[in-house]
């Protein structure tokens, strides 16, 4: 059975320094997978090499048995994946509605005839935009419907800037999505709530995700498997609780105990 | 009435003591009473008072030049004596103290004023400041000897800087009536060109002619009446506007559809039927206004949604006429003498997106700073192709092409002589120019745009082809340059490659943001106020006699804009927010109060971390 994503022997340099180096790694359909692992272990590196963003040195990257490598970031949204980033990056000036709206730019194909024109299949394509937006917002319940809709995304609370980045994120329709610490910041409370709706994401909408997190009750709470990694190699892999026993997990964050060193 | 009790009275309530008038910030007082000296003495020295002196405001009391010095202690006075108001800080009532700050800044101006006249007399430093000139101490003494003007400058700045800041003193009823006065005679006396032609065209000659003296200028008889009019019509329609402005925005649905429809009518009406009451001067003034609206409306695009900053932006005016002038001039070897302007102007655009995409190509995968520069250098490229000897069969040089013979309609021809034809013309294209911005505002395009603008990087991982999206912005921007550049040849019937120096790309780039950038009605303002009033780099405006002084007085006032009112003069909603976060976020921060508590917690969450964010923004 091929998987939906696959990574083989993927490299990448920057400069001399590794920021991967040979990582093997592989996504199913309807996976929820988290890649954790400590500060600057390659996790963010990994998904900017997946989107597009960085161009691996070695390596591979198999969508749905294609291969990605060299496409342009809007190409592989084009294809089917996702993703928010770790520091909330929302276009700030553009109202919550228009945010989710641009994002389907990549599934609709109107250009400048069709606004100037004002032709019906413009004015069909625009209509279903703004439904296929309210009905994405609509998932996070009322928090960003309503006079919300109008409001520069500027104005929201950090963890609406959240759930407004992975509400963009779904409105481009992908089959992959790739969560970059969804829920880094948020109070103990609202992560509880995203967690839910991780799973959500995924049974409701059917999305395979791929999750970097740092907070291990989250990652215990939705991930089907758990990849860690560390100076850009994978150490461990497997369920949560395989993993979080897993002697060269502990010590990759914790440190190799005091005994052992002496 | 009540409502001019409460708005009175407020100040009064607002603080219950009194500053006691010597109790003054010295520093503040010397500093703006330095600054007052050096405005007046560099505005001086430019040579402003002389240069203005001709244009008379008010006959035979006030000319343009004395103007020019005159409101600098009056705006000083003004400034000196302004409070910061904080929530919750009690801030004294303005009093006698602020009126002496203001007084002491204008006094210290007509010293500064005062040692200059005497400078002038003394020592001859005209070799090195050419303005340095008997005229000037003339013009300083009001012809009257040293004394006299000594006296009279310390005097008469004093008074100013008083009246300055006796506007924060008096009640603000009055204030309105008063100001609204004042500014409505300045507006009358600047206008006079204007609204003499328009009275012309009226037959409302002899008002005209009562109203201003013979050598220019409102009469002093007049201008006491006038502001007298002002004054009383100001205090009957108090209020009214603002009560209008509020019906209309209460409007929902069909029926605010309808009054748009109606207001939109009658603008359409009132800008096609006045130009035919308006004489040669007026619409030829009103055709600049246009080609510059319809430019200033294509680098709104391309700027103020796309965000690049596009600073050769007159390369594609220059393609728009050079294209033109060859396909329509019988000294050019590309002659087509049966070709319809249809057809023309089907190639002009064609050729101007064909340039859009050559430029663009290449430049477009810069950014910032750099795609700024890049384009500097390509619109200097353009203009240098056009003025190469190598291309001097086609293009002409530096002599360039003429005898273009005017735009042939079939029942009319449009070209220089006839201004109001052109006007028309050009309205039709500025017409058809904001149609395709507002569109292309509101659709898939224009929403990329504006992600690209925010950040690149993420829209481009949101899927959208920013390659792509913006090339089309420099096309649509091109191509609407390239209408503007088309209709100019055809006015003024040749065309020259210096013509369309870089000062081009920058005014229109000033028209634009001191308008408000990414907001059509900004950039009609923006356009009549700069263009019409101050006149384009090689167009006069209403004030001609500006014209040598327009540079400084543009450079002026982005500096000012972008100190005070970085949105523009009618910013776009969404502008004007970002750039006044804080004050945004404090509104929101109180109204959260009006939300369940929850509520309140986020939109205290989004000050905090949208302060931060401004400031980030800020730097980069």
């Amino acid at each position: 059975m091929s998987h939906l994503m696959e990574i083989r022997d993927l490299k990448i340099t920057f400069g001399g320094l590794d920021a991967l180096s040979g990582l093997n790694f592989h996504v199913d359909e309807g996976e929820i997978v988290s890649v954790i692992g400590p500060n600057g272990a390659g996790k963010t590196t990994f998904f900017n090499a997946i989107t597009g963003l960085v161009d691996p040195t070695e390596g591979d990257i198999l969508f749905d048995g294609e291969s990605i490598l060299g496409l342009d970031p809007h190409q592989v949204t084009g294809l089917g994946i996702a993703r928010t980033f770790q520091n909330v990056r929302l276009f700030p000036n553009m109202t919550v509605l228009e945010n989710i709206m641009v994002a389907q730019h990549c599934r609709t194909s109107q250009l400048v005839l069709g606004a100037l024109l004002q032709t019906s299949a413009f004015k069909k394509e625009e209509r279903e935009i703004e439904e296929r937006a309210k009905e994405v917002l609509a998932f996070f319940g009322s928090r960003l419907v309503g006079y919300r809709y109008d409001q520069p995304a500027f104005v929201l609370s950090y963890a609406n800037r959240r759930r407004l980045e992975v509400a963009r994120a779904m409105a481009t329709q992908p089959r992959l999505m790739l969560l970059d610490e969804p829920v880094a910041g948020m109070n103990p409370m609202e992560t509880a709530e995203l967690t839910a709706l991780i799973g959500r994401l995924r049974s409701e909408w059917g999305f395979t995700i791929v999750m970097i997190e740092h907070d291990m009750r989250v990652v215990r709470d939705v991930s089907d498997r758990v990849v860690v990694l560390d100076h850009g190699v994978p150490i461990a892999q497997g369920s949560y609780d395989e993993v979080s026993t897993n002697p060269d997990v502990v010590e990759a964050y914790l440190g190799r105990p005091a005994e052992d060193q002496a | 009435m009540s409502a001019t009790m409460t708005s009175s009275s407020a100040p009064s309530s607002r603080s219950g003591y009194r500053a006691p008038v010597a109790d003054q910030d010295w520093r503040n007082v010397g500093k703006w009473g330095g600054l007052c000296t050096l405005a007046l003495v560099l505005v001086s020295l430019i040579g402003m008072p002389v240069g203005l002196d001709r244009r008379i405001l008010i006959h035979p009391v006030l000319s343009l030049g004395y103007l020019s010095l005159l409101w600098i202690p009056l705006v000083l006075g003004f400034v000196v004596s302004r409070h910061v108001e904080l929530e919750g800080v009690e801030s004294p009532e303005p009093g006698g103290r602020d009126l002496l700050a203001g007084a002491l800044t204008g006094l210290l101006g007509g010293f500064g004023m005062a040692v200059f006249i005497v400078a002038l007399d003394t020592f001859n430093l005209r070799d090195p400041l050419v303005n340095w000139s008997p005229q000037l101490l003339e013009l300083l003494n009001y012809g009257r000897g040293l004394g006299f003007g000594v006296v009279a400058w310390i005097a008469a700045c004093s008074v100013l800087g008083l009246l300055g800041s006796s506007i924060h003193v008096i009640p603000a009823g009055v204030r309105r009536v008063v100001s609204y006065g004042a500014f409505g005679l300045l507006g009358i006396a600047v206008l006079e060109g204007a609204i003499a032609d328009l009275s012309e065209g009226f037959g409302l000659q002899s008002l005209t002619d009562s109203i201003y003296a013979n050598r220019g200028g409102v009469t002093v008889v007049w201008s006491i009446v006038l502001v007298v009019i002002i004054g009383v019509v100001s205090m009957l329609t108090r209020g009214r506007f603002k009560a209008a402005k509020a019906n209309y925005g209460e409007l929902q649905g069909p029926e605010r559809k309808r009054a748009s429809m109606i207001l939109f009518l009658l603008v359409a009406l009132l800008t096609i039927i006045l130009p035919l009451f308006l004489g040669t001067i007026m619409n030829e003034l009103l055709a600049n206004v246009g080609l510059f609206l319809l430019l200033a409306l294509g680098l709104n695009i391309v700027v103020g949604l796309a965000g690049i900053l596009d600073l050769g932006y007159v390369a594609f005016f220059a393609v728009g006429g050079y294209t033109t002038a060859v396909l329509t001039s019988p000294d050019s070897p590309f002659f087509a003498p049966e070709m319809h302007f249809a057809i023309t102007l089907v190639i002009v655009v064609v050729f101007a997106g064909l340039v859009g995409l050559i430029i663009g190509a290449p430049v477009i995968r810069m950014r910032g700073d750099y795609l700024a520069i890049v384009t500097l250098g390509f619109g200097e490229i353009i203009r240098l192709l056009f003025m190469s000897d190598w291309l001097k069969p086609y293009f002409g040089g530096a002599q360039g092409i003429t005898n273009v013979p005017g735009v042939d309609l079939g029942f009319v021809t449009i070209k220089g002589t006839d201004p109001r034809s052109v006007f028309y013309l050009v309205l039709v294209f500025c017409a058809l120019a904001i149609y395709i911005s507002w569109r292309l505002q509101a659709s898939r395009l224009g929403r990329a745009w504006m992600a690209i603008r925010e950040d690149e990087k993420v829209a481009e991982a949101m899927g959208i082809n920013t390659v792509n999206a913006k090339l089309l912005a420099f096309v649509v921007g091109a191509v609407l340059a390239s209408f503007s550049g088309a209709i100019l040849v055809a006015k003024v019937g040749s065309v020259f490659p210096n013509s369309f120096m870089i000062l081009v790309s920058i005014i229109i780039l000033v028209v634009v943001i001191v308008g408000g950038m990414g907001n059509i009605a900004g950039v009609l303002v923006g356009s009549f106020v700069l263009i019409g009033v101050l006149g384009g780099p090689r167009q006069p405006g209403l004030l001609h006699e500006f014209q040598s002084f327009k540079l400084l007085i543009y450079g002026a006032l982005l500096v000012f804009m972008m100190l005070q009112r970085p949105e523009g003069l009618v910013p776009s909603a969404r502008r004007s927010q970002e750039l006044h976060q804080e004050e945004f976020l404090q509104d929101v921060w109180l109204k959260g109060e009006e939300h369940e508590g929850e509520e309140h917690e986020e939109e205290l969450h989004a000050a905090e971390a949208s302060g931060a964010e401004g400031h980030e923004g800020s730097g980069a």
